[in-house]
């Protein structure tokens, strides 16, 4: 089994560095600060097409679909605004966004991955909780019913052709387009999902804390012979799955696999679900059984 | 009718005197008004870029009249993915005007009309045309008026036509979108540089044009009622010599996704591009200019394996090439922020079987190996 399909080492690090430190540093927190209203996500399994470009066989091949299952988490229930990161530009640790001044209540555009982390940071920094970016596998679980994953189909392209498939991907991404629609909403304009998670899929795409991987697969297309990962590049999700240079703040110009390119980038949080008492206790003194401590 | 440039070309076809490419037809004594009547006369229904009406490439006849009818319409177009408008002026309603296609030593008769839902006078100047400032001196009309202009096709080659209808007006008007461009081929048809005949299975005409939008005080661009409303900002924008638009075919996009050029492997295809007012470089992504006729004047030989080519501002060139490889070739001005930023891109999908002797994949890509 590749560890990258599940990712189990990196994958509990970021669930559980955040924890060990929220248990040594109890009531750190600005308890003045409005919480942001958030949607509890159960303990869920998916099939998840993963992330990246894959090769097997020399060609280029289908992303596989793994059946990951994701520990309970929350996330928040709409993007973050434009006035919450305005609090963080206000404080020197956000740089300003590329979005349009307004009053009304929109999701924070025009940021890229760089602000989007710098935000997470602060946020988590100000309120004492351990918020940060969701992984893609967080941000598909959240999505649900709306999560659109890869754009491409998957078909059986010549293997002695490759325009074979490059065609069919141009013809795809051209009938995939449509007019381009980038005037922010108000949060909340695209509704919520089955499980209240509001606007995904609207016209903000989401960063995700998960990196660019190329991977080789191996013959059987079961496993992974080797694996580049470029943290230079990040996983959005939206309403189809982008991938983009971590500096990039206009979606338009961070290239786009298929269909109209993100009209907006924007971002939410995610924290991980408070730990039993016991379990904490358990983190903090015997933090070798912790496999973050071992990463 | 039989003239002594008749006979000479039919001796160059025999090979007797090869190196003769064309005989200028300027060189004939002038015909007269009833000659001119006697010729045939054909009449040719425009189609819009990137496409091109039927022609034959040889001229299985002598010399004709050849008529043409060009409605101006000005009217708003949108020109990128935002929805910029612009308020355009157009020969018969696209940018570029229509690509006319004609044989040396045929007469170019055509009808423009300014129909009375236009606002301005507007004039035509044919680049292959000489005298009349091209025909610009007796073609001015205004709205509500049509006139009948017709001219001798002396020289072959791509020529650039635009409106000219004096002073600001000309380049406003041409950067509005009044420009086109007319191919007159020599009667036996392309040569290369030995004299022999070169064909094209498909040909594709791009029209490439920059545009000048004023912006607002946020940085949007500005949309306009009306043309003269447009025109003040527009000059000043125009006098900074920065296009916000560098496209192809009136838009950006124009030559994309659903509307991309097609191809197939083995094909030769024929590119015209012209640009009535800026230098441009073509250049195919993945391919080459076989025969390449840069300043678009077939009495040249053409330049041959070209990477790019210069287009001057004000002229019209073709390239020839056959495509021996399938994918998607784009097709670009090479100043790529030209072509990326503001839009001169098109695409080419080129559908057949992959040639690995061309080129292969040989490893794909993968981690370094660590010894
Ligand atoms: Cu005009």
């Amino acid at each position: 089994m590749p560890t990258r399909f599940l990712d189990a080492a990196a994958f509990a690090a970021a669930v559980l560095l955040p924890l060990a430190a929220s248990v040594l540093s109890p009531g750190s927190g600005d308890q003045t600060r409005a919480a942001e209203a958030v949607v509890q996500v159960p303990a869920s399994e998916m099939d998840f097409p993963l992330p990246g470009e894959f090769l097997r066989n020399s060609r280029p091949a289908p992303s596989p679909m793994v059946r990951i299952e994701v520990p309970s988490f929350e996330i928040m229930r709409r993007q973050v605004g434009l006035a919450a990161y305005g609090e963080c530009v206000a404080a020197g640790a956000c740089e300003a966004a590329d979005a349009p001044q307004t009053e009304a209540d929109v999701p924070v555009t025009g940021v890229s991955w760089i602000d989007a982390d710098a935000y997470a940071r602060w946020y988590a920094g100000v309120t004492g909780e351990p918020w940060r970016l969701p992984t893609a596998e967080e941000m598909a679980i959240a999505a649900a019913e709306r999560f659109a994953g890869e754009a491409f189909s998957v078909a059986a392209d010549d293997p002695a052709n490759p325009a074979v498939g490059w065609i069919r991907r141009y013809r795809e991404e051209a009938g995939a387009r449509r007019p381009p629609d980038p005037a922010p909403r108000p949060r909340g304009h695209y509704g919520p999902n089955s499980l209240g998670l509001e606007d995904f899929g609207g016209n903000v795409w989401e960063w995700t804390a998960t990196c660019y991987d190329r991977t080789t697969l191996d013959p059987t297309g079961e496993g992974a012979e080797g694996m580049t990962r470029n943290c230079g590049v990040r996983v959005l999700e939206g309403r189809h799955r982008a991938f983009m240079s971590t500096f990039i703040r206009d979606g338009r110009s961070g290239g786009c696999a298929v269909g109209t390119p993100p009209e907006n980038l924007g971002f939410r949080l995610v924290r991980d679900v408070r730990p039993s008492l016991v379990a904490r206790l358990r983190a903090f003194f015997f933090p070798q059984s912790d496999p973050a401590a071992r990463a | 009718m039989f003239t002594r440039r008749q006979a000479l070309l039919g001796a160059a076809a025999a090979g007797v005197l090869a190196p003769v490419l064309t005989m200028p037809a300027r060189a004939t004594a002038p015909a007269s008004e009833a000659e001119i009547a006697a010729l045939p006369r054909r009449k040719v229904t425009l189609v819009a870029p990137p496409f091109v009406h039927a022609h034959e490439q040889v001229a299985s006849t002598g010399p004709a009249v050849i008529e043409f009818t060009m409605p101006i319409v000005e009217k708003p177009m949108v020109i990128d993915e935002d929805g910029t408008m612009l308020q355009g002026m157009t020969f018969n309603g696209s940018i570029p005007g229509p690509l006319m296609v004609v044989h040396e030593g045929d007469y170019v008769e055509l009808t423009l009309i300014n129909p009375e839902t236009n606002t301005m006078p507007h004039n035509i100047d044919f680049h292959a045309a000489t005298g009349g400032l091209g025909g610009g001196a007796l073609t001015l009309v205004n709205p509500g008026e049509q006139v009948k202009l017709r001219f001798k096709a002396t020289r072959t080659g791509t020529f650039v036509y635009h409106c000219a209808p004096g002073g600001p007006m000309i380049p406003w008007h041409v950067v509005s979108g009044m420009h086109g461009t007319i191919m007159i081929l020599p009667r036996d048809g392309l040569k290369n540089e030995k004299g022999e005949a070169l064909a094209y299975d498909r040909i594709y005409y791009i029209g490439e044009n920059e545009f000048y939008i004023p912006r607002d005080a946020d940085g949007n661009f500005k949309t306009y009622e009306s043309h003269g409303d447009s025109y003040a900002d527009t000059l000043e924008v125009m006098k900074g010599l920065v296009p916000t638009h560098v496209v192809f075919n009136g838009a950006k996009g124009a030559l994309t996704g659903d509307n991309a050029m097609t191809a197939n492997v083995g094909e030769t295809v024929l590119i015209v591009h012209s640009q009535a007012n800026r230098d441009t470089r073509p250049h195919l992504i993945g391919g080459h200019g076989d025969y390449v006729w840069e300043q678009g004047k077939f009495a040249n030989p053409p330049a041959k394996d070209l990477e790019t080519w210069f287009i001057r501002g004000g002229s019209a060139g073709a390239a020839l090439y056959t495509f021996r490889q399938p994918g998607i070739y784009a097709y670009v001005n090479h100043n790529l922020i030209e072509a990326v930023e503001l839009g001169a891109t098109a695409h080419f999908v080129v559908e057949g079987d992959w040639n690995d002797d061309l080129m292969k994949q040989v490893e794909a890509p993968g981690p370094i190996p660590l010894n």
